[in-house]
């Protein structure tokens, strides 16, 4: 069995580098015709940039994606500055017209993005032209690999119950050179992913066939991380099973979680797209859907018909209705740990790191300053983008509409949700975004604390102050501190795990939803204690 | 305005915190809390899980350490090596001196030792302090330096230090006196099944099995212990000693206060000298109270004194009172709570009646302890299934019968959501039995939140 563990994790480095190796595949080139066509269907109205890719990049030269990619971006960069140029010498003569006709000229998106569409045309080599074998060498391996490494601890960890030892012995999940190492590789993943799409070009080869295959069109960035996010979860889920096996509550969630990010974030949007509608995720509510009141995608869904229409109204009845009023029957972890994607992957990519949530009061307050910081800000960015579509200004209350919708975008949207989110799993723990950034958590969780009827409820007398419930909990909450006074647990950021009702030694949490009266029950003296003391202290 | 006390308290365990606590919401108190073990309060309960690697030492520490601080509560460390209280001070091994107003005793156990041949040598050890733990991780690190512990005593303590050497694959040898697991407290069906667990885990349990001494290496580390019924050596590297605990109070052998096992309380948590009390682990009652033990090593019992001394400390002289007897544990995977009294073999009253219902799979069961004439509920062990405190504190003092438990029972349940249900099953089992047609009711939230 360790001997098969070890084989697992040797072919899953082999998949997982592989997969990296991929990216340095490839030769990238266009002919003119290919290149003339492309610019044709982008619409570009101005002649030099075409003349810019034309040296760039129709060549027979065999270049790196590295190298396309630098001549793309350049390009670019020499057809803007052109243009910014004369922008700013007719500025100077005050020649406001010939200044206005400039902007046409200009191109607009991320020079990455250029990069990437163009790569995709022009890529050539092993990895575009076997993309099959590929992905059994790069996902298959991986999954193959990870499964080996997962499926054994069904006898290594094992009757079924707790098996939690060794995590605080561990590098991997101690904080150790390889939480280290998993950190630089997921932030890297990140950065690429959000920042440098075009160096991940050949990911995207791999999954064309099956990109194809559901929606019809190529794969993007986007459909690799979506796809790579299933497996992931797939895979990480069987740990999961495996794990808190004797657990019902755990087994339940874990496949709820992964029926709603294969079917309703994954599958249903590929579908809606191969059906010519806008691929939508129903699940995804705003404003975790930050940009679900965004001016394309707002326009998106009035041309889309009659289905654009009732993803509008669906849209806006789920957070207005159907979000808190699920929370005040079932709490807030109907959507954070039973159906939302974030907490989808915190749920099992996460949960060897779920200990290292910070438990001290100091990190409750950066949480509660954080999460409704950026919830303010979500609300205030998509008024200013309300306000700008349906008046057609540009900004609103001194705010530029383009800038805070960028900004939000950068910093909460890419930043904080993706690089820092998940990124910093090993070293922070899995809910870093869930507990300080999501401004949905932040809105569910009002509801939670002041109109639910979710609590844990404290076993009376029972706890023995171990811990385990808080070293455990992955928001941070110090469970301890409420259970060794008895009181039950009613915190907005709780995401209804129920780890730590699992870790409890003597049956002391148990996540329950009943009768609001009574839910919250400060305590001094403990039940199993003098009657008439408690009553005196108790209800003094 | 009232005059301030300097409240002095031996021990930073559960009681003695407790204590503070209290006595701090209630008083402006000086208070000061001398420990020799650790500088901050922690969890000894928790000790097993940074061994087996779920926790970090600081993780059982319920307080960050600005909490002290913040509520004015003074802590020194240092080791107390004689008490003088005609001038109401206390001397510290370095001849440091502290004097107090009111001084608790709340100095916890150690581990008992019974003079084996051997038991002070390098690789034996307790499972009490936090210096145990440092000494097995010395020991005990990994299945290359110690190859076979043997762990001497069948009680809560030593099925904990089993476990915990199993999380790292060191082979256990399982010393039990008794002819099965701490059956003077479980019934046997429940004793059988908790054997059978430990033998399930790879545990080498010796029943009805003695330590005769253990024997030494050329370097005065363990190298095997003697088995006193057959004589039989076993290799071993450590050895556990796990046979109860005493109370800690050597440090009290020239002092006037008056001491037994323990030290001598009244009802008040008084000793025999004035302003001077103790509380939890070390304090025995000079008459149990109904059915508990003088001396009570438990941590809800040390939490309940701290909770009602504090009340006396601050001029609401109280009696300690316990309420229903409740109790929990775990044995590897099978988690045991109980509420009221239910007895062993020994021991047991001739009006106590035993219900028991186990599961198939060996690792759940429940035993009702009821009157036999009465039908009077006495009393309920539950293996594998969680109940709810609040309730059976309830039914205890309503003095419901056993009937009644059995056809609420589902009031009680506090498993996790979707676990599978076993009242109907316990109910059919029951009536069986007892010729009654009692059928099992659903859950009821209005019943479970009716106050007693």
């Amino acid at each position: 069995m360790k001997i098969l563990k070890q084989a697992g994790f040797v072919i899953f480095l082999i998949g997982l580098s592989i997969f990296t190796g991929t990216l340095f595949t490839g030769t990238f080139n266009l002919t003119s015709s290919e290149l003339a066509s492309f610019v044709t269907e982008k619409g570009y109205k101005n002649e030099l940039i075409l003349d810019e890719l034309t040296k760039a990049v129709v060549t027979t030269e065999e270049l790196t994606i590295f190298e396309f990619s630098n001549r793309v971006r350049k390009a670019y960069k020499t057809s803007n500055d052109h243009y910014d140029a004369l922008i700013a010498s007719f500025d100077a003569d005050k020649n406001w017209d010939k200044k206005g006709e400039q902007y046409q000229y200009k191109i607009y998106g991320k020079p990455h993005t250029l990069s990437f569409e163009l790569a995709k045309i022009a890529g050539k080599g092993p990895t575009k032209e076997h993309a099959g074998i590929l992905w059994l060498l790069t996902f298959g391996l991986g999954i193959i690999g990870a499964l080996l490494f997962i499926l054994p601890n069904f006898v290594l960890l094992g009757k079924a119950g707790i098996k939690n030892n060794g995590i605080y012995l561990e590098a991997s999940t101690n904080r150790g050179f390889i939480a280290w190492l998993v950190l630089v590789y997921l932030v890297s993943f990140y950065l690429v992913l959000y920042f440098m799409p075009d160096y991940v070009v050949n990911w995207t080869y791999i999954l064309d066939p099956i990109s194809k295959t559901l929606n019809g069109g190529l794969a993007s960035q986007w459909f690799v991380y979506g796809f790579l996010y299933c497996i992931i979860m797939l895979v990480m889920a069987s740990r999961m099973y495996i794990k808190y096996r004797h657990n019902k509550y755990q087994i339940i969630r874990t496949t709820s979680v992964l029926f709603f990010q294969i079917v309703f974030a994954f599958l249903i949007p590929e579908i809606m797209t191969s059906l010519n509608m806008p691929g939508y995720d129903f699940k995804n509510a705003f404003p975790l859907d930050y940009d679900f009141f965004f001016d394309w995608n707002l326009d998106s869904l009035r041309n889309s018909g009659g289905i654009g229409i009732f993803i509008l109204v669906w849209g806006i009845v789920l957070t207005l209705i159907i979000v808190p009023v699920m929370v005040y029957f079932f709490g807030k972890r109907w959507y954070c740990s039973w159906v939302c994607g974030c907490g989808g992957l915190a749920e099992t990519l996460g949960d060897p790191y779920r200990q290292h949530s910070d438990k001290s009061l100091n990190s409750w307050k950066l949480e509660r300053w954080l999460i409704h910081f950026v919830l303010l800000f979500s609300l205030v960015m998509t008024l200013v983008t309300l306000y700008t579509y349906f008046t057609g200004t540009d900004s609103f209350l001194g705010i530029n509409s383009q800038w805070i919708k960028d900004t939000y975008s950068f910093l909460i949207g890419a930043w904080f949700a993706g690089v820092i989110g998940t990124g910093f799993y090993p070293i922070f723990g899995n809910r870093v975004w869930c507990r300080f950034g999501c401004p949905l958590a932040a809105y569910l969780g009002f509801v939670q604390r002041f109109k639910s009827r979710f609590r844990i409820t404290t076993n009376g007398g029972q706890c023995i102050s171990c811990g385990n419930c808080s070293t455990y909990c992955e928001q941070g909450i110090d469970v301890r501190a409420y259970a060794q006074k008895g009181e039950n647990i009613v915190r907005s950021s709780c995401v209804g795990c129920g780890i730590c009702s699992a870790v409890c030694p003597r049956g002391v949490l148990k996540l329950e939803n009943g009768p609001e009266n009574g839910r919250i029950n400060p305590t001094d003296i403990l039940l199993g204690n003098d009657v008439d003391l408690m009553e005196l202290i108790n209800n003094k | 305005m009232k005059h301030m006390d300097h409240i002095v308290i031996i021990g930073n365990g559960i009681s003695g915190v407790t204590l503070a606590r209290h006595i701090r919401k209630n008083s402006e108190n000086e208070i000061t809390i001398v420990s020799a073990e650790t500088e901050y309060f922690f969890s000894r309960t928790a000790l097993m899980y940074v061994y087996m690697g779920h926790m970090k030492f600081e993780h059982t520490q319920p307080y960050e350490s600005w909490f002290w601080k913040k509520n004015s509560i003074n802590l020194k460390k240092g080791y107390v090596k004689e008490i003088d209280t005609s001038n109401k001070q206390l001397i510290f091994s370095n001849n440091e001196l502290l004097s107090y107003d009111k001084l608790v005793l709340a100095t916890g156990s150690k581990p008992a030792k019974f003079g084996w041949p051997g038991q002070d040598l390098e690789g034996v050890m307790g499972m009490y302090h936090k210096q145990d733990l440092e000494n097995l991780e010395k020991h005990a690190p990994n299945n290359k330096v110690c190859k076979r512990a043997v762990i001497v005593g069948g009680g809560l303590i030593g099925i904990e230090l089993a476990e915990m050497l199993h999380s790292r694959n060191i082979a256990v040898t399982f010393l039990v006196r008794e002819s099965s697991f701490w059956n003077g407290v479980l019934p046997t069906a429940e004793s059988e099944m908790i054997n059978r667990h430990i033998i399930n885990n790879h545990i080498d349990l010796r029943l009805n099995t003695n330590l005769k001494e253990i024997k030494s290496d050329e370097n005065g580390c363990v190298k095997s212990v003697i088995i006193e019924e057959t004589g039989e050596e076993i290799t071993c590297n450590v050895v556990g000693l796990t046979t109860g605990v005493a109370p800690n109070i050597a440090f009290l052998k020239n002092s006037n206060i008056e001491t037994n096992k323990g030290i001598l309380v009244n009802r008040f948590l008084e000793t025999t000298i004035k302003d001077v009390y103790a509380i939890g682990d070390c304090a025995e009652q000079r008459a149990a109270i109904g059915n508990r033990r003088p001396i009570e090593a438990v941590w809800y019992t040390g939490r309940m004194m701290g909770e009602t001394l504090a009340q006396t400390i601050c001029g609401n002289r109280i009696e300690y009172k316990p309420g229903h007897w409740f109790n929990s544990a775990k044995f590897f995977d099978i988690e045991y709570q109980t509420y009221g009294w239910v007895f062993g073999e020994k021991g047991r009253p001739t009006y106590e009646k035993h219900f028991h219902w186990s599961h198939p799979d060996d690792t759940k069961c429940i035993t009702i302890a009821y009157d036999k004439d009465s039908s009077l509920f006495l009393g309920i062990n539950t293996f594998g299934i969680r109940m709810r405190h609040e309730i059976f504190d309830k039914w205890l003092t309503e003095k419901r019968d056993v009937n009644y438990v059995i056809e609420f029972l589902a009031d009680a349940n506090f498993d996790p959501e979707f676990y599978s249900l076993y009242e109907k099953e316990i109910t059919t089992k029951f009536n069986q039995e007892n010729g009654t047609s009692i059928t099992s009711r659903k859950k009821s939230w209005k019943r479970i939140f009716t106050k007693a």
